[in-house]
C-alpha cells in the first residue's frame, strides 16, 4: 500500500468504487434489471393481469392459448394472472421476513457484542439453542402451531432465521469495538448510543446487507416449500409455492405442465438473480476479494 | 524545571494488574503486572516523554490518564482532584480536558464518516461549539493542523498516513484540551513524515499551552519533543530526568543500554562504550524479585535480588531520579562494576 | 487439547438443557393432549381422571422434571395417533434417513471438492465463472421443484426410475432396488448442497493458494499438480470439515421435504405426517433428537478441527 501518496479527488471515491465493482458483474447487473422488471410487474399486478386472479374465467385446465397465455388452472382461473399476484406474495414474504429477522438479529448482535459479559453469554447460548434445531423443522412446527397465513408465515420465517445475522453482527461489533476510533470516542466521553449507532452500526451495514440478500433468497425458497406442502400461503390467495402444490397429483404433473412449470421457473429465476446480486455486493464491498 | 508551579496532573502509586483467566471453568490463575507502582507529576506546558520496550506498561499509563481504564491501585489526580473523587460533571471536565492521539492513524478514524462528522459530533455533544459556528470551528481546526478546508467533506481513506494523523490531532484538539496523551503518535509513520508531525505537535503546544504525555519506544522522537523523560522497565520507572541530562548522564544501567543502542549519526562518536543487554525481557506475569532489572543487569550484585529500589534523587536535591539498589547505597552503578 | 474438548462439552451442556426446556415449553404451549379426547361422548369427569393420570394438574416445572427423567430413561412419550412409543418410531424410521443423508452428503462432496478446487485454481477464467454460476443455480433451485422435474423426466417420460418409496412393492428386497429408488432423492439433495459447498471450498482454496508457503513451494520448482495436491489439499481439509458440520442441520431439514415428495420411508416422512396430524409428542421427539444430533455434530466438528489444524492452540 502506498501510505503517503495523497489520494484526493473531487468526488466520493468509496461509493464510486463499490458501484464500479458491482457493475463489473454482468450477471448481477442483468439480475438487477430482471428483478426490477418483475418487481414493477408485481406492483402493477392489478393493472397488468388480464383477469382477476380469483375469478373463474375459462374452462377447467385449458392449455395455453391467445386468450389465456399460460392456460387456466383446475377450477378455470387464469394462470398468468394468478402468477402475477403470486410473485407479489413471494417477494413480499421474502423481503418482509428478512426485514424481521434482520432487525431481531442486528439488535441481539449489537447488544451481545457491545455490552458483553453475562448478557452476551445468555444471548449467544440462546442463539446456539435456536441454531441447533434444524431450520425447516422449526418453521414447519411453528406453521403447524400457528395458523398458516401471510402474516404468520412472514413472522415465523423472520423469527426463526435471525441467529445467523446475530452472530455476524456480534463478530463485527467485537472487532470494531477494539478499533482506536472507538477508544477516541470513549476518551472524549461520547455517549454509548452515539458509539453504538453512529460509529459501530454504519461499519456493519455492508456485511449485513450482503447476508440479508442471501436470507431473502432463502426465505423465498422456504415460503415456496411451505406453501407447496400446504402449510404456507392458503388458497385462494396464490403464491408461487402453492401453485406448484397441484403438481403433486400425477395427472397434473404428466399432462398439464403449464400449471407447474412457469411458477417453478419463476422461483428459480427470482432466487438466482437475488443470489447473483448478493454475490456481486460481497465483491463490491470487500476489496480484498479481488 | 517548573517545580515551583502546581502540577496539572499527578500519578500516585499507580498499579494496573490484568487477571489471567484459564482452566476448564475459567478462573483467575494469575495477574499480568502491567504497571507496578508508578509516580510522577505533569506540569503545565511541559512534555514528559515515557520510553521503554513494548510491554513495559507505558501505554497502560497513558490509557489510565485518559480515563480509558481504571487503576487497580493508586490514584490519578487532575488539578488537585483525584479521578475517583470526581462527580459526573467532574469527569465530564476530564473528558474534554484530557485527550489522546493514537498510534495507528489507519484505525483511529471511522472509515465510514466524513472528516467533518468525526470532528463535529464531539464538539456539539460537549457544547464546545454550536450548530451555527460548527463549520467555522472545523475549518479552524483543520487549518491548525495544516490541512486544507476542503478536507472536511472527504473520507479517511482519501488521506495518507501523515494526513490522517493530522486529523487525529485535530480531533484531540477539538474539545480544547489542556493535556494530550500522545500514544506513540509517530511510530507508524515514515521517518520523513515523523518530523513533520513532531513539529506540528511542538508548534501546537506553544500556541495552545498544551501539556503532553508523550509515549514512545524510539528514543529519537521522545528526545526531540520532551522536556523531561521517564524510562520504564517492567511496569516501573527506573530513571526520570530532564531530557538533556538523561542523555548526557544516564545513571541507570537500563537507560545506558537504551542510549547506547540508539544509532548516532556522528561517525566520531562511534567508538563509544556500548552497554549490551544479556538475556530476554522477563515475563510480566512472574516478576523477578528485588530490582526487576537484576536478571539482565551487567552490574548486578547480590543485593539487587533482594531489595526493590525506590526512585531517589541521584544527587541530593537533584531533579534527576533513578531506581537502582546500588545507587541506593550511595554509589554509582558504573563505579561499582569497575571496582 | 483435552482441556479444550472438556471445555466445549461443558459449554454444550447448558445449551442442551436449554434445548430440552424450549422443546418442552413448545409442547405444553401448543395445547394439552386432552383436547383431542374432548367430544360429546366424553364426560368431564373422565377428562379430569385422565388429567390427573397424565400429571397435567401439577405445576409446569414438575411436569418438566417428570418429562426430563422419563427422557433420560429413553422414554420420549407416546404417539397420539398410533400410541407407539416415540423412541421406537424414531428407531424404525431413522435408518433410511441416515442412508439417504450420508449418500447425499458424500455425492455432494464428490462434486463440490473437485469443482471447488478446479474453480479456485483457474480463478477468473471462463471455466471458473461457469462453475460458480452453476453452483448458484444449484443452490437456487427449490428441491421440491427439481424433484418434480426429475420425476417428470425419469418416471413419467422415460419410465426408468421409480418415483416413490424405498422398495418396489412385491419385488424381492435387494440392494439394487434400493439404489434405483435412491437416485432421484440423492440428486435433489446433493444438488442444493453441492451448490453452496462449491463456493465455500473455492473461497477457502483461494485463501490457501494466496499463502506464502505455497509460493515458496512453487518457487522450489515443485510441480503445479504436486503443489496443489500435497501442500494445499491438506489444508483444504479444514473447510471441508466445516462444510460437513454445517450441513447436518440443513440435511435434516431438507430431508423432510424431499422424503415427503418421494415417499421415502424415513424420519422426514414420519415427521411430516406427525405435523399434519398434529401428533406433538412425535414432532417434539424428532425436534429434540435432531437438535441433540446437531449439537453433537458441532462438537465433533470443533474437535476434529482442532486435531487437523496444528496452528490452533488452546
Amino acid at each position: 500500500m502506498n501510505r503517503d501518496k495523497t489520494i484526493i479527488s473531487e468526488d466520493n471515491v468509496y461509493r464510486n468504487t463499490v458501484m464500479r465493482r458491482f457493475l463489473k458483474h454482468k450477471l448481477a447487473v442483468a439480475s438487477t434489471i430482471f428483478l426490477a422488471i418483475i418487481l414493477l410487474c408485481a406492483l402493477l399486478a392489478p393493472v397488468l393481469s388480464p383477469y382477476s386472479p380469483d375469478k373463474v374465467v375459462g374452462g377447467f385446465s385449458d392449455p395455453p392459448s391467445v386468450k389465456h397465455l399460460l392456460g387456466t388452472d383446475q377450477v378455470g382461473r387464469d394462470v398468468l394472472s394468478r402468477m402475477l399476484y403470486a410473485v407479489r406474495i413471494s417477494l413480499l414474504v421474502g423481503f418482509a421476513s428478512t426485514a424481521v429477522s434482520t432487525v431481531v438479529g442486528v439488535v441481539l448482535g449489537l447488544v451481545s457484542g457491545f455490552f458483553g459479559g453475562i448478557l452476551d453469554m445468555v444471548i449467544m447460548r440462546f442463539t446456539d439453542m435456536v441454531m441447533s434445531f434444524p431450520y425447516i423443522l422449526l418453521v414447519l412446527v411453528s406453521a403447524a402451531i400457528f395458523r398458516p397465513g401471510l402474516l404468520n408465515i412472514i413472522l415465523i420465517l423472520g423469527f426463526v432465521d435471525w441467529p445467523g445475522i446475530a452472530r455476524l453482527v456480534r463478530g463485527n461489533v467485537l472487532s470494531i469495538r477494539e478499533m482506536t476510533f472507538i477508544q477516541g470516542d470513549r476518551v472524549a466521553g461520547m455517549p454509548k448510543r452515539y458509539i453504538l449507532f453512529s460509529e459501530i452500526l454504519p461499519n456493519t451495514v455492508a456485511p449485513i446487507l450482503v447476508y440479508a440478500t442471501s436470507v431473502i433468497a432463502i426465505s423465498m425458497l422456504d415460503e415456496a416449500a411451505l406453501s407447496f406442502l400446504g402449510m404456507g400461503i392458503q388458497p385462494p390467495q396464490s403464491s408461487l409455492g402453492n401453485m406448484l402444490n397441484g403438481a403433486q397429483s400425477i395427472s397434473i404433473l404428466t399432462s398439464k405442465p403449464w400449471l407447474w412449470v412457469p411458477p417453478g421457473l419463476m422461483i428459480i429465476l427470482l432466487v438466482v438473480s437475488i443470489n447473483f446480486i448478493g454475490d456481486a455486493l460481497r465483491d463490491a464491498f470487500d476489496p480484498s476479494g479481488n | 524545571m517548573q517545580k515551583e508551579r502546581q502540577p496539572l496532573a499527578e500519578i500516585k502509586g499507580l498499579k494496573k494488574y490484568y487477571p489471567v483467566r484459564d482452566g476448564i471453568i475459567p478462573h483467575t490463575v494469575g495477574f499480568i503486572h502491567a504497571v507496578n507502582g508508578v509516580d510522577f507529576e505533569l506540569y503545565p506546558g511541559e512534555t514528559l516523554g515515557l520510553v521503554g520496550e513494548s510491554g513495559c506498561g507505558k501505554s497502560t499509563i497513558g490509557r489510565q490518564l485518559a480515563a480509558l481504564e481504571t487503576p487497580t491501585e493508586g490514584s490519578i489526580v487532575y488539578e488537585g482532584q483525584p479521578f475517583t473523587e470526581r462527580s459526573a460533571a467532574g469527569m465530564r471536565q476530564i473528558r474534554t480536558q484530557i485527550q489522546m492521539v493514537f498510534q495507528d492513524p489507519y484505525t483511529s478514524l471511522n472509515p465510514k464518516k466524513r472528516i467533518f462528522d468525526t470532528l463535529s459530533y464531539p464538539m456539539l455533544y460537549h457544547g464546545v461549539s454550536t450548530r451555527q459556528n460548527i463549520n467555522k470551528e472545523v475549518d479552524r481546526l483543520l487549518d491548525m493542523v495544516g490541512l486544507p478546508k476542503n478536507s472536511k467533506g472527504r473520507y479517511p481513506h482519501e488521506f495518507s498516513g501523515g494526513q490522517r494523523q493530522r486529523i487525529g490531532i485535530a480531533r484531540a484538539l477539538s474539545l480544547n484540551p489542556r493535556l494530550i496523551v500522545c500514544d506513540e503518535p509517530v511510530s507508524a509513520l515514515d521517518v520523513s513524515i515523523q518530523a513533520q508531525i513532531l513539529n506540528l505537535l511542538r508548534d501546537l503546544q506553544r500556541e495552545l499551552k498544551l501539556t503532553y504525555l508523550f509515549i514512545g519506544h524510539g528514543l529519537d522522537a521522545v528526545k526531540y519533543i520532551s522536556d523531561r523523560i521517564a524510562v520504564m522497565y517492567l511496569g516501573k520507572i527506573v530513571e526520570l530526568a530532564d531530557a538533556r541530562e538523561l542523555f548526557e548522564n544516564p545513571v541507570h544501567p537500563y537507560t545506558q543500554a537504551l542510549c547506547s543502542a540508539a544509532p548516532i549519526p556522528d561517525p566520531e562518536a562511534r567508538d563509544r562504550k556500548r552497554v549490551i543487554l544479556q538475556g530476554e525481557l522477563p515475563s510480566n506475569k512472574d516478576m523477578p524479585s528485588g530490582c526487576h532489572f537484576h536478571s539482565r543487569c551487567p552490574y548486578a550484585v547480590e543485593e539487587c535480588k533482594r531489595s526493590e529500589p525506590a526512585l531517589i534523587p541521584v544527587r541530593p536535591g537533584s531533579g534527576h531520579l533513578a531506581a537502582c539498589p546500588v545507587l541506593a547505597q550511595g554509589r554509582w552503578p558504573k563505579e561499582d562494576a569497575n571496582a | 487439547m483435552l482441556k479444550y474438548i472438556i471445555k466445549r462439552i461443558l459449554v454444550a451442556i447448558p445449551v442442551l438443557i436449554g434445548i430440552t426446556i424450549i422443546d418442552f415449553l413448545i409442547m405444553t404451549m401448543v395445547g394439552s393432549p386432552l383436547e383431542l379426547l374432548q367430544g360429546p361422548r366424553v364426560s368431564q369427569a373422565a377428562i379430569e381422571t385422565k388429567r390427573i393420570a397424565l400429571g397435567l394438574n401439577k405445576p409446569v416445572y414438575v411436569q418438566y422434571w417428570i418429562w426430563l427423567t422419563n427422557l433420560l430413561q429413553g422414554n420420549m412419550g407416546y404417539s397420539m395417533k398410533s400410541f407407539q412409543p416415540v423412541s421406537q418410531m424414531i428407531k424404525t424410521y431413522i435408518g433410511p434417513t441416515l442412508l439417504l443423508m450420508s449418500v447425499s452428503l458424500f455425492v455432494s462432496m464428490l462434486i463440490a471438492v473437485p469443482a471447488g478446487i478446479y474453480s479456485a485454481v483457474h480463478k477468473y477464467t471462463p471455466q471458473d465463472y461457469t462453475v460458480v454460476t452453476l453452483s448458484f443455480l444449484g443452490s437456487s433451485v427449490p428441491g421440491f421443484f427439481l424433484a418434480l422435474v426429475l420425476i417428470y423426466i425419469f418416471t413419467v417420460r422415460l419410465g426408468w426410475l421409480p418415483s416413490s418409496g424405498m422398495y418396489t412393492l412385491g419385488a424381492q428386497k435387494g440392494a439394487l432396488d434400493v439404489v434405483r429408488h435412491m437416485i432421484m432423492p440423492v440428486i435433489v439433495l446433493a444438488t442444493s448442497m453441492a451448490g453452496t459447498n462449491i463456493r465455500y471450498i473455492r473461497s477457502a482454496m483461494l485463501e490457501i493458494l494466496r499463502k506464502d508457503y505455497l509460493r515458496t513451494a512453487r518457487a522450489k520448482g515443485i510441480g503445479r499438480f504436486l503443489v496443489i495436491n500435497k501442500h494445499a489439499l491438506r489444508n483444504a481439509l479444514i473447510p471441508v470439515i466445516t462444510v460437513l458440520g454445517m450441513h447436518i442441520p440443513i440435511l435434516f431439514g431438507g430431508a423432510i421435504i424431499i422424503e415427503q415428495v418421494f415417499s421415502w420411508p424415513g424420519l422426514g416422512m414420519m415427521t411430516m405426517s406427525a405435523i399434519i396430524s398434529r401428533d406433538y409428542p412425535v414432532i417434539m421427539g424428532v425436534c429434540l433428537m435432531s437438535a441433540i444430533v446437531v449439537l453433537v455434530a458441532n462438537l465433533l466438528t470443533d474437535v476434529i478441527y482442532a486435531l487437523v489444524d496444528p496452528t490452533i492452540t488452546y
